[in-house]
């Protein structure tokens, strides 16, 4: 008897405050996802704050992965009204989307990141294949006597894999697992050079990811935590270390810093914006076209973002770092602001 | 005889060893505390060397003649004419004035010495009184991050210049003829957070961690002070209340990030309350400290000799007058000083705020239990991972800020303890 009494009230508590919900409005844009769109995502929400009479958005730095699951939830003003990612949306992604309600989405591709291996200008610059890299960098890599069998990686120099590269240790500085750009780092730049290799070619692609993904742990590679900082200081104080980051770094520390080229490419900002640089990615937003016009400004800021003033050439977006798209790209994005066209699935396959 | 004196031989022999341990075990325990206090005083020197610099603002003291002319503006209480408006060009006017080497072509360089939201303020200005056009005003703006950075670090190698060479002279003659200025930090107290380290404040991370605090002690102290009561006054001995109780002291060792995804899961997904507003928050910290308040009402209300019920009873006192009028306000000060450790402890938490999206990029400072807000050590955490220099003199400040709060919380928890407590 009692019992019942305490699950009825139990039961009771958890109706009214499930009734109560839909009556909590909100009136600031909440955004979630990439933490490399978040410094740039940043700046746009304070600038939107500042010059209109909005409030400014939320911004919360999750992932682009963990940005899209939470975006993917549900329409309602208790899930994210945009989800910045520095990768393009799956297709299972948009599928959860779909199955969740959030049916109307808009893509904004915003521009693009590289990455860079830079040591000191008075170091030897390095200039390396992805294939090279690999091998300098790879757990496990193919035995130079017997290129299917793969061996716990034996090089210890940078001439042991190529007489042309320097004949000094391989020290390489780079983030954390934890960092979205050591997983684009080992997505784009690593399994670049391994996944053509004889030893994987039949490996099944998760066994393929596993070998090509996986960074040596004897002391060559030093994780050096999320302080890009950190490593510059590290750079210039030893020459023979080389270290890994995003382009914008690079572009802070010019004066001191110079960039290897990969696969013969120097890391330039038209290079990242064209893909040519073969470790570049890029960055994109999505909008919740369901929230448009419920809470108020979601349009106004894709605007502010993809603004001249903000993307422009001489916009601010530019002096924290993001590589704009070029002028045409520019004016298809703004054209997509004003008419928030539906992204579709064949659009990513 | 010989055995006697065989003994007392043997204790003396041995005195001068016993006094040596002694001795050694004592400069063991001196040796702890120096680790403990050189501990203590190398993160303090560390916080507040990196961190009295964030107290210091930089500004630039400008005669600003508002030109309509310049700024394509004839009526500034025309909402339109001041959505097209320029706003900088009075303000690179007014600095090329008290440059006179700059030239045209340094226009760029003289307008990255001032805040990139000085034209706001003189839009706001302006939006405000509408007279201020056509005239020359005297006003004080923020300086530019990398202006502040030169002014306070010229020299420090540990913070990169950005300045050019130019650009630096300019400055250190504006500094000498006191146009660039320094001045107590107030806008690090009155602002909530900015991608601009010259603008970025911590009143949004204490408004929010009040009003989570809020949350927390009105929830948490009557819960789990009547929880407390419950168990140790009116609840008979039976397996079940043994079971509860090895529970709540099990609740209390939880890593607290298992309360964020409890909280995620519960009262953003089921509930569908809000991400990232302090209610969310207090409930989540409310569900961490119970235990912590639970146990020690419960040791504050077991300390109460029994006598002392006892006498209640033989004058005909029920069980809840006993309970209300002689065990509770003699248990309250333990009761107390618990819940204040439990908060003092809620006000350092960021792994639960984590998951329910308390770390989060927020400018407006909250007005509301319902109003989006993240809290001081989230704001720590945030300004640790910045890249910007500037920003780690501000992380370091906070940290002073909040452990100023945490010392107060336990200052007062101590006194309150020295005050109410009662001796038998």
């Amino acid at each position: 008897m009692k019992l019942n009494k305490a699950l009825a009230t139990v039961a009771l508590a958890g109706s009214v405050a499930a009734l109560s919900a839909p009556a909590m409005a909100r009136d600031t844009i909440s955004i979630v996802g990439s933490s490399t769109v978040y410094p740039f995502a940043t700046v746009v929400a304070e600038r939107f704050g500042a010059n209109t009479d909005f409030p400014t958005p939320k911004l919360e730095s999750t992932g682009s992965g963990g940005g899209l699951k939470l975006f993917c939830q549900g329409v309602g003003t208790q899930h994210p009204d945009i989800t910045n990612a520095s990768r393009r949306m799956k297709p299972s992604e948009f599928d959860l989307c779909q199955s969740n309600g959030v049916k109307d989405i808009t893509e904004f591709r915003i521009g693009s990141d590289g990455i860079v291996i830079a040591s000191s200008k008075e170091a030897e610059n390095l200039e390396v294949t992805l294939e090279q890299l690999f091998l300098a960098l790879g757990k496990e890599v193919p035995n130079p006597k017997n290129e299917n069998e793969l061996i716990a990686n034996p090089y210890k120099n940078w001439s042991d894999i190529d007489s042309s590269l320097p004949n000094k240790p391989i020290r390489v500085m780079g983030p954390p697992p934890t960092s979205g750009t050591r997983d684009s780092f080992n997505e784009l730049a690593l399994q670049g050079g391994c996944e053509d290799l004889p030893a994987v070619a039949n490996m099944s692609e998760d066994d393929m990811e596993g070998v090509c993904q996986s960074i040596r742990e004897d002391g060559a590679f030093i994780e050096a935590g999320e302080n890009d900082n950190l490593i510059v200081q590290k750079l210039i104080g030893d020459t023979g270390m080389y270290g890994v980051f995003g382009y914008s770094f690079l572009e802070e520390n010019a004066d001191r810093l110079q960039a290897a080229t990969l696969n013969g490419k120097v890391p330039t900002a038209e290079g990242i914006a064209a893909d040519d640089y073969p470790v570049a990615r890029s960055l994109f937003f999505y909008v919740k076209k369901a929230h448009v016009g419920v809470v108020p400004g979601i349009q106004e800021y894709a605007q502010e973002f993809t603004g001249m003033g903000a993307m422009g050439p001489n916009g601010y977006l530019k002096s924290v770092g993001l590589i704009v798209p070029p002028r045409d790209a520019l004016m298809d994005l703004q054209e997509k602001a004003e008419k928030m066209p539906n992204l579709t699935k064949d659009e990513l396959m | 005889m010989t055995d006697q004196r065989s003994q007392a031989e043997l204790v003396r022999q041995s005195l001068k060893r016993r006094y040596r341990k002694e001795r050694r075990f004592r400069a063991y325990g001196i040796a702890a505390i120096a680790i403990a206090l050189s501990a203590l005083v190398i993160l303090f020197a560390d916080i507040i060397g990196k961190g009295h610099t964030a107290f210091i603002k930089t500004t630039v003291t400008l005669e600003v003649d508002i030109d309509g002319e310049a700024m394509y503006l004839d009526d500034a209480s025309d909402e339109r004419q001041m959505k097209m408006a320029d706003f900088v060009e009075p303000l690179i006017r007014a600095l090329m004035k008290e440059i006179p080497e700059a030239g045209e072509s340094d226009r760029d360089d003289v307008r990255d010495l001032i805040n990139p939201y000085a034209s706001n303020q003189l839009r706001d200005a302006l939006r405000e009184n509408p007279e201020l056009l056509n005239t020359t005003q005297t006003m004080t703006f923020l300086s530019h991050t990398d202006v502040d950075v030169y002014v306070k670090h010229a020299g420090d190698a540990s913070y990169s210049i950005k300045l050019n060479e130019k650009q630096r002279g300019w400055v250190d003659a504006l500094y000498e003829r006191g146009v660039v200025d320094t001045g107590f930090n107030d806008v690090f107290f009155s602002r909530g957070d900015s991608r601009d380290p010259s603008r970025a404040g911590i009143l949004g991370a204490i408004v929010g961690s009040l009003l989570t605090m809020v949350v927390t002690l009105a929830l948490s102290f009557p819960i789990g002070v009547a929880a407390a009561i419950y168990l140790e006054e009116f609840a008979p001995q039976n397996k079940l209340t043994d079971f509860i109780e090895v529970n709540i002291n099990n609740l209390a060792a939880v890593p607290s990030i298992i309360f964020g995804l409890l909280g995620l899961a519960v009262f953003i997904n089921l509930f569908g309350m809000p991400r990232s507003v302090p209610v969310v928050g207090g409930l989540v910290l409310t569900l961490m400290t119970l235990p912590t308040i639970i146990i020690s009402s419960r040791a504050a209300i077991k300390s109460v000799p029994p006598s002392i019920r006892e006498a209640a009873e033989g004058i005909g006192a029920s069980k809840m007058q006993v309970v209300l009028h002689h065990v509770l306000p003699l248990a309250m000060p333990g009761m107390l000083t618990g819940s204040i450790i439990g908060m003092a402890q809620a006000l350092g938490e960021t792994a639960p705020l984590l998951l329910i999206g308390m770390v989060a990029f927020i400018v407006d400072v909250p007005d509301g239990f319902f109003d989006s807000a993240t809290v001081l050590p989230v704001q720590v955490f945030l300004w640790a991972g910045s890249p910007e220099l500037a920003f780690i003199e501000r992380a370091s400040a906070a940290i002073m800020v909040l452990l100023t709060f945490l010392i107060g919380m336990n200052a007062l928890a101590i006194w309150l303890r020295k005050r109410l407590e009662r001796r038998w």
